[in-house]
């Protein structure tokens, strides 16, 4: 498929276009309701639809009035604000717990491995719905739902799982000896952790931290169940929105969204590509 | 001096109690007020959060838009034993469920709120919206049916007509809950308005409602949310639906849609005050409730939105709309011309079915 | 030749074999103690609160509660006797209520018993604002007075059968069954049956969905995996950045795109393939939930797919078009076989999310797109039915962890892979 051959047939050759338009419509489907969303949030009539001035490029049919809401709304404002602390402290937590328990995983010898693994990352794999009844259930018993604590430590939960992911497949294939090496040559642990395992690991510890920020920055089902008013986030007040009434101000934070994981998404692919790089130099 | 030994922070500490002794007044309480959010919690806001803070500058009030989930999260609260929130806005039926529950404070009537200006007491006053010993119901509304004047075929006049396709075709939008819906059933197929819960209380007459929303099932719009069927009405998808009276008022005189009221058959409905068990501002919220539930108070608030006072001293003092400058008297649900065919929420009878009747519907919206 | 000398020895003399297995303990130790923080924060926050879930599912406290002094004289009453109950019960219960109206909380009883049988929760309410005058015996005619339900075997009935500490009445209502006032289980009534539906829809549409996802992600997958690096990664750009929008916002896209008002609408009517009275309803149903939730799952299909792909040989389909197949014979019979694993996984993985989804069927689902999800959450915050919402969710969670375990089988989680 790479390319057409020479002596391709015409009905080869008709396959190889049409099989091309069709994963194009495709990517399109993929790629469309995501883009769509960026000129509609300039409309400057609250409607969800291309205006006849919008088509023409009219600039009277284009307004930044829903960023401005957005900007000086009180309700968005607290709600970018919890989603930042939630998001840090959540990540900070998630990160610092499954970096150590990856370390851990990927030591030779650990017994119960497939067990552990399934238990730790058993918050990816549990419905939300029922994560979130089951915390709302609970931390009310433990005085927990409702406040910024228990948000934090819901998130963090949820965001383990990716942690471990992540850094256990930077060690995959870790060759031990590099650490018996490191020892041998007069290191501390300490100094041999921070030389030899941080640079190797970073990389997964930095990408399973954006997940699970990321993670939290999305979440909406725990956030509605065991947060409250005081804890609502950008998803939380994004989804009484649009329950109650689709105002563009909520296509002004998607595009804004939408910003944000170009970004995130750029950044998880470098650190990926640094980790091949690094992995494939020490292997060669 | 004791705190000098300490250290730094615990001076500050001390320093900081000091300040607060010697200035009471600086010393904000805030009370968090749930409500629904949207225009109401903004007509509470201008009629009674605004006055209140602007005469006690030591009181902040907060709003939380969470009352749909209000029982729900009392109830997690107080297992938890940890109540946030000091006053909370809730429909009759919700109120008497977390009365029940023990999850909020009866209320004093004659001691707890101020009496009407002729010194009438509070309890007389509201008469019959007491509902609950926990309740200080602030308005009544109700929920009724508006129609798109432009796309009726005739103009809709009683509520069998909203279920004569024949008539009216088009969509219409109707709440996905029993409530209210097989009351209506109901009355459309006929029944005496005095016997519709004595018919709805055998199982031929839940047949017969089911059987009557079964003509038109393939052409409702089911709405959750008040907002959906004025938005519904103003994009045209329906030609007539059911919400709160207030949102199809805003709906026509505010965003002056070809929108026309169906009052007949108006379900009256309150809406009002709980105070959670083992907050922590009682006294303070106390202070303020006696404030916003005077007659004055009732009466500002129909300033905003169009439902009626729930006290009777205050349906006196409705007055204008505050920027509209129309006369509210006539928009409110309980204005003679509107009300000639009212039913009243049979609070009672819901609790006992409503479990039964919502699994039934919801399969019934399943088939 | 004397055993002493066999035995390999360390530097202060320990045995090697006893000094490997302490160095290898401690290894596991060490292994453990890292796992064990994470390990314990993930047990406290979040498997403690889904058993407890699972256990609110039978929790039945309220009834023996508020009824401290009448259930255990209850025990010893036979309902086959055909006689209500002795003066001394009557007495008890109105005890009972006396208490139970002073702490305010005695009407928690009816709510409860109502999910049982309707219509009984004004009973409890009657009973508990009248009985609060009666004083002196005898009581049992005095509560027949308040109300003649008490005179009936049935109501006692009711009482004896949910007074365990532990029911499984829950579960049972979750499954469409019911424990009768005889204790013994029957199915519900037709008209009341809805949770059996509700299960097999979010079955269904989840798998109309994951084949949705198969038959729109094989073709770019394959198209990926053959294009060289360098154009293919500019491709995978467009699977990934979907993949890493927020939810939230691909729902409210597809709000603006499919509503009857809505972009795609709207560009019907302008080629003229509708005419405005004629829109089609692509939302609030399950057309809305299935379009919105294949977007919003795609890439996790393709993203299994694709690494699969990357390590199938294109020698392979040259060697079977060089024994004489046709290009549609290759791919079917060579190709298609070799990507059976990729298929599985991103298959499992798309069901699993997909019968947990709540938010987007929420939002456009209407009527008949939502899912059990959807139910579960209705049940906890609006109809406050919390024992119901828990066994609902407790058949969810065992079909997910079924399905987990059968991805497990089939691809390991270990090589469960991100982005």
């Amino acid at each position: 498929m790479a390319g057409l051959p020479p002596y391709a047939s015409t009905p080869e050759r008709i396959w190889y276009y049409l099989f091309r338009f069709l994963c194009g419509l495709i990517f399109f489907f993929l790629i469309f309701p995501i883009v769509v969303v960026i000129p509609l949030s300039f409309n400057a009539v609250p409607f969800f639809t291309f205006t006849q001035e919008m088509i023409t490029l009219d600039p009277a049919g284009y307004s930044l009035k829903w960023y401005e809401d957005f900007f000086t709304n009180l309700n968005w404002q607290g709600a970018v604000r919890n989603s930042v602390i939630i998001g840090i402290f959540s990540t900070l937590i998630a990160t610092f717990l499954g970096t150590l328990a990856a370390l851990g995983l990927s030591r030779p010898h650990i017994p119960f491995r497939t067990t552990l693994m399934g238990i730790l990352i058993s918050p990816m794999i549990v419905p939300l719905i029922i994560s979130a009844a089951g915390m709302f259930f609970f931390y009310s018993r433990i005085n927990l739902q409702g406040t910024h604590i228990g948000v934090i430590l819901a998130h963090a939960a949820l965001g383990t799982p990716f942690v471990v992911i992540t850094v256990t497949a930077t060690l995959v294939g870790f060759d031990q000896n590099l650490i018996r090496a490191s020892a041998s040559l007069g290191a501390t642990p300490t100094r041999t952790f921070f030389k030899i395992i941080v640079p190797l690991i970073l990389p997964g510890v930095i990408a399973g931290g954006l997940f699970a920020f990321v993670t939290s920055f999305d979440e909406v089902v725990v956030i509605l169940f065991v947060g409250s008013f005081e804890q609502r986030t950008i998803p939380w007040q994004m989804f009484s929105g649009i329950r109650e009434h689709i105002s563009p101000t909520i296509l002004a934070v998607a595009t804004i969204l939408v910003f944000i994981s170009t970004l995130l998404l750029t950044a998880v692919e470098l650190l990926r590509r640094r980790n091949e790089r690094l992995r494939g130099i020490r292997l060669t | 001096m004791k705190f000098f030994t300490l250290k730094p922070t615990a001076v500050a500490a001390a320093f900081a109690v000091g300040a607060m002794a010697s200035g009471s007044a600086a010393q904000a309480t805030d009370l968090v007020v749930v409500s629904w959010g949207g225009a109401y919690t903004a007509s509470q806001q201008k009629a009674y959060h605004e006055p209140y803070m602007a005469a006690n500058p030591g009181i902040k009030i907060l709003n939380d838009d969470s009352a749909a989930e209000g029982v729900a999260k009392l109830r997690a609260m107080a297992e938890a034993g940890n109540t946030t929130w000091d006053v909370v806005d809730m429909v009759a039926s919700d109120a008497i469920r977390a009365c029940d529950e023990g999850l909020v404070e009866e209320i004093n009537y004659d001691q707890d709120l101020a009496a009407a200006p002729d010194g009438t007491p509070a309890s007389k006053d509201f008469g019959d919206m007491l509902v609950s010993p926990c309740y200080i119901p602030q308005i009544v509304y109700s929920t009724t049916f508006g129609y798109r004047t432009d796309l009726v075929k005739s103009a809709p006049t009683t509520i069998a007509d909203v279920f004569d396709l024949a008539k009216n075709p088009g969509k219409r939008s109707l709440e996905k809950r029993p409530i209210n819906n097989l009351e209506w059933a109901l009355l459309a197929d006929g029944v005496d308005p005095d016997k519709v819960y004595d018919v709805l209380s055998t199982p031929a007459g839940v047949d017969r409602a089911f059987a009557k929303l079964d003509t038109i099932k393939d052409h409702v719009v089911w709405w959750t949310k008040g907002a959906q069927t004025p938005q519904l009405l103003a994009d045209g998808e329906v030609v007539m639906g059911s919400t709160y009276n207030g949102r199809l008022f805003s709906l026509i005189a505010e965003e002056k849609q070809p929108v026309a009221m169906l009052w007949d058959w108006q379900v009256f409905d309150l809406d009002g005050w709980v105070v959670p068990s083992g907050g922590k501002n009682k006294a303070e919220v106390m202070k303020y409730l006696r404030f916003a539930t005077d007659t004055q108070r009732l009466a500002d608030q129909a300033k905003y939105i169009s439902y009626g006072p729930a006290r009777a001293s205050s349906a006196p003092l409705v007055g204008k709309h505050a920027t509209l400058g129309i006369d509210m008297k006539p928009h409110m649900p309980t204005d003679p011309h509107n009300a000639k065919h009212t039913l009243m929420f049979n609070i009672e009878w819901w609790a006992d079915h409503r479990d039964e009747l919502d699994q039934r519907f919801q399969a019934w919206l399943t088939k | 030749m004397s055993t002493e000398q066999a035995i390999l020895t360390t530097a202060d003399g320990t045995p090697l074999k006893i000094s490997l297995q302490r160095a290898m303990r401690r290894s596991r130790l060490k292994a453990l103690g890292l796992v064990a923080p994470l390990f314990v924060f993930i047990l406290v926050s979040f498997l403690l609160p889904i058993g407890d879930m699972l256990l609110r599912g039978v929790e039945n406290h309220i009834v023996a509660e508020e009824l401290p002094r009448t259930i255990p004289l209850l025990s010893e009453w036979q309902p086959d006797s055909a006689t209500i109950p002795s003066e001394a019960v009557f007495k008890a219960l109105v005890l009972d209520f006396q208490q139970g109206a002073k702490n305010k909380t005695i009407n928690r009883l009816g709510s409860r018993l109502n999910y049982e049988v309707a219509g009984i929760s004004s009973l409890f309410r009657k009973t508990a604002r009248k009985s609060r005058t009666l004083t002196s015996d005898p009581y049992q005619e005095a509560m027949i007075k308040i109300d003649k339900q008490w005179g009936s075997i049935e109501t006692w009935k009711l009482l004896k059968t949910f007074s365990s500490r532990y029911t499984p009445g829950y579960y049972l209502a979750g499954a469409d069954l019911k424990l009768n006032i005889d204790g013994e289980i029957q199915r519900q009534p037709e008209e009341l049956r809805v949770y059996m539906k509700l299960f097999w829809r979010t079955l269904r549409l989840s798998a109309i969905i994951t084949l949705l996802t198969l038959v729109l992600g094989y073709p770019i997958a394959y198209l990926m995996a053959s294009l060289p690096t360098r154009t293919s990664n500019l491709l995978m750009i467009m699977v990934l950045l979907p993949f890493w929008t927020s939810l939230l916002v691909r729902t409210t896209a597809w709000i603006a795109l499919l509503q009857q008002e809505g972009i795609i609408n709207d560009f019907l009517v302008v080629i003229g393939l509708l005419n405005d009275g004629g829109r089609l309803p692509l939302i609030h149903n399950a057309t809305g939930t299935i379009v919105a939730m294949t977007h919003i799952l795609l890439p996790f299909m393709v993203l299994p797919l694709f690494s699969v792909m990357k390590t199938i040989s294109p020698t392979y389909v040259r060697a079977a078009k060089s024994l004489g197949a046709t290009p549609f014979q290759a791919l079917i019979k060579v190709y298609m076989p070799n990507t059976i694993p990729g298929m599985g996984a991103g298959g499992i993985l798309v069901f699993i999310l997909a019968i947990g989804y709540y938010i987007t069927p929420e939002l456009v689902g209407g009527i008949s797109g939502t899912f059990i999800s959807n139910r579960i959450a209705y049940h906890i915050s609006s109809s406050l039915n919390w024992g119901l919402a828990a066994a609902l969710g407790a058949f969810l969670l065992l079909i997910v962890l079924a399905l987990y375990a059968l991805y497990d089988k089939l691809v390991g989680i270990d090589n469960m892979k991100l982005g």
